[in-house]
């Protein structure tokens, strides 16, 4: 484990984040995930605590910290609830993604803004007809003089109504063959909670299986404008959106591998404690074999989740390609989540069946993060193409 | 770090936040590493630590510590001093008391606010009917109780900024505190054993026999409860 002590900032900040999550988040989070509730008084918390800020550079307002603090907070957050990192996590890639590909003057402007949350960002790609295959949105984005005019559908976009800055992928030159070349993306500016001239968010948001709380909305583009200085990246921007895109959705990887940790080391900790208190043929159901091994599978699952996201967030962290590291991170982490819960549901017998207890909730919040962010299955293509090309023989 | 103490720290920061120039300094007794827990208060917002770190004060007995802790305070001539109200390992919710005694100020406990103004603390005391109001002229000590506030969280810029505050561990020698005075030798009592709590006198299970409410009834009347 030695590439992965703590430092004592590292250890201070990760108490600090524990400590909220014990307190304000596990013992309400069931009930406003149940309610499908936004939980204002947690985001308001975790803006005083300056989570928001936690990769922006210092210079923009932010504290500077690496993207393995960052995973390590997403953990504990997502050990109380998933919702929360989904909440951060649209801030997060959008401040990634500008700090490395917007203008001095981009980065000026949103930086600051997104450090201090006074305004939330959304990362918009998926369209209806198109998820895992990025390369064939259709939303067009025409220019007009100074400014570009938007539009398309895009679907299942996190915080998109509350948000009041979208991340948006779109064509400026739908004739280009691969199409990625003709693709840019945009810094849409809106006032959140409104629907602006020319852009419909249907709320309520679509209805989900689990990670409620937060919306995931449609966006409707009919003839939006956004002025050309909204390109991400300027001039220099137009056509490489879809790299820009990928770059950022690699470090949500990390992210999302991060929830998936979280998630699966909350379904042990409610499955050691529930083994060691159920009763049944005259001893905790703890001392059964069979429930024995269950947690010994859960407690390496979540140990070899937390290794390999740690590992992961380092090399993309250093810079350079990461792929293959966020691949693996992603999907084993987030299948730990998945085989946690499901282990998590069983240990519980009927309780874990009842909305009174926890378990059902994980079962719930796990499947996204096997699908989100690239789904397991690219994710598998991702590191066998990468083993492929580092061994060719 | 208690959490007691916490409250005591989030009480202080309130009231610096209303008064503008003051300063919170926290001041503990206690092994070396005990300044991990004051790094917290100081990520909470506090402006400095001192903790006193001795193997001559270890084993003080609340004679002893109340010895150590009245010579620092002293040496800082605070205008407020809080408490939490009571320890998390043995609970004991006599610190405070003890200190005033030593310092010679007023002390008010269990208190759930707190005003200054004028020279004086105002302060919403809970008792176990309702509350009582008292005033003290400042200088004086407050023991806060856990209704008192809900305390912050540390902010990520106030952990990264805790290390870079003034932190002083000092000795007994560099408050004038003679060896006779703290550790066990400044101490006046001696824990002779430790028991569990005896156990509970006879109690008596009555079940829904129909005829339930009526014993219970008699139970209350023989006991003059009713
Ligand atoms: C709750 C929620 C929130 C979301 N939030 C956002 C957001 O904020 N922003 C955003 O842009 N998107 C968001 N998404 C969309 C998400 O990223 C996509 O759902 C995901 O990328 C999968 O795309 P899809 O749903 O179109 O599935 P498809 O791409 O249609 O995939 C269907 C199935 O086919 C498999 N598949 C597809 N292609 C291949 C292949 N080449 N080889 C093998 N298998 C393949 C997939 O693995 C999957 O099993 C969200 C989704 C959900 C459910």
């Amino acid at each position: 484990m030695s590439g992965f002590e703590l430092t004592e900032e590292q250890r201070e900040i990760v108490a600090a984040v524990r400590d909220f999550v014990d307190r304000d988040v596990v013992p309400h989070a069931s009930d406003f995930e149940h309610a499908d509730e936004f939980p204002t008084q947690m985001v308001e918390t975790m803006r005083d605590m300056g989570l928001f800020g936690t990769t922006i550079p210092e210079e923009y307002g932010g504290l500077g910290l690496g993207l393995d603090t960052y995973a390590m907070i997403i953990m504990e957050l997502s050990r109380g609830w998933v919702t929360l990192s989904g909440i951060l996590n649209g801030s997060f890639i959008a401040a990634w993604m500008i700090r490395l590909h917007g203008t001095d003057e981009q980065r000026q402007k949103f930086l600051p803004q997104l450090a201090s949350c006074e305004i939330r960002a959304a990362f918009s790609m998926t369209e209806p007809h198109a998820g895992s295959d990025v390369q064939s949105i259709l939303m067009t984005a025409e220019r007009d003089g100074d400014e570009y005019v938007l539009n398309g559908q895009k679907m299942w976009v996190t915080n998109g109504w509350r948000s009041g800055l979208i991340m948006l992928l779109a064509k400026t030159d739908p004739t280009t063959d691969p199409p990625h070349k003709g693709m840019t993306g945009f810094i849409v500016e809106k006032e959140p909670e409104t629907n602006p001239d020319g852009l419909t968010i249907p709320m309520p948001g679509l209805k989900k299986l689990g990670y409620k709380g937060v919306e995931s909305t449609e966006l409707v583009f009919d003839d939006f404008r956004t002025p050309a200085s909204s390109i991400l990246g300027g001039e220099a921007g137009i056509g490489n959106g879809f790299q820009y895109f990928m770059s950022g959705i690699e470090a949500g990887r990390v992210n999302v591998a991060a929830r998936g940790a979280g998630l699966a080391e909350a379904a042990l900790n409610d499955s050691l404690q529930y083994a060691q208190e159920r009763e049944a043929f005259g001893k905790p159901i703890g001392h059964h074999q069979a429930v024995q091994l269950m947690l010994a599978k859960m407690a390496t699952r979540a140990e070899a989740a937390r290794l390999l996201t740690l590992q992961a967030a380092q090399k993309k962290q250093a810079g350079g390609r990461a792929d293959l590291e966020a691949g693996m991170a992603k999907y084993f982490a987030t299948e730990a989540a998945q085989e946690n819960s499901t282990d998590a549901l069983r240990i519980h017998g009927g309780y874990g069946y009842s909305l009174e207890y926890r378990p059902e909730r994980y079962y719930r919040d796990a499947p996204l993060l096997m699908i989100g962010e690239g789904s397991n299955e690219i994710q598998q293509l991702i590191i066998a193409r990468r083993l492929l090309e580092r061994h060719k023989v | 770090m208690n959490q007691g103490d916490t409250n005591a720290i989030e009480a202080a920061l309130r009231l610096k936040e209303a008064a503008g120039d003051c300063e919170v300094v926290l001041v503990s007794m206690g092994p070396d590493d005990a300044i991990n827990s004051l790094r917290k208060g100081l990520a909470m917002g506090a402006d400095r630590a001192t903790l006193v770190s001795d193997t001559g004060a270890a084993g003080s007995d609340i004679v002893g510590t109340t010895n150590v802790l009245a010579a620092v305070l002293t040496h800082e001539t605070p205008d407020l001093i809080l408490f939490g109200q009571q320890s998390a390992d043995s609970d004991g919710a006599v610190l405070w008391a003890a200190v005033a005694d030593r310092l010679r100020q007023p002390v008010i406990s269990q208190a759930t606010s707190l005003d200054l103004s004028e020279g004086k603390a105002t302060v919403k005391r809970q008792t176990e009917y309702g509350y009582d109001v008292i005033e003290a002229p400042l200088p004086c000590v407050i023991a806060v109780s856990d209704g008192i506030n809900e305390p912050r969280y540390p902010s990520l810029k106030g952990i990264m900024g805790a290390k870079k505050k003034p932190q002083a561990i000092v000795t007994l020698e560099s408050l004038g505190v003679g060896a006779e005075q703290a550790g066990t030798a400044g101490s006046r009592t001696e824990v002779k054993s430790l028991n569990d709590p005896p156990a509970r006198g006879d109690s008596q299970l009555i079940e829904g026999d129909g005829e339930a409410a009526a014993r219970v009834l008699a139970f209350l009347n023989e006991k003059k409860l009713t």
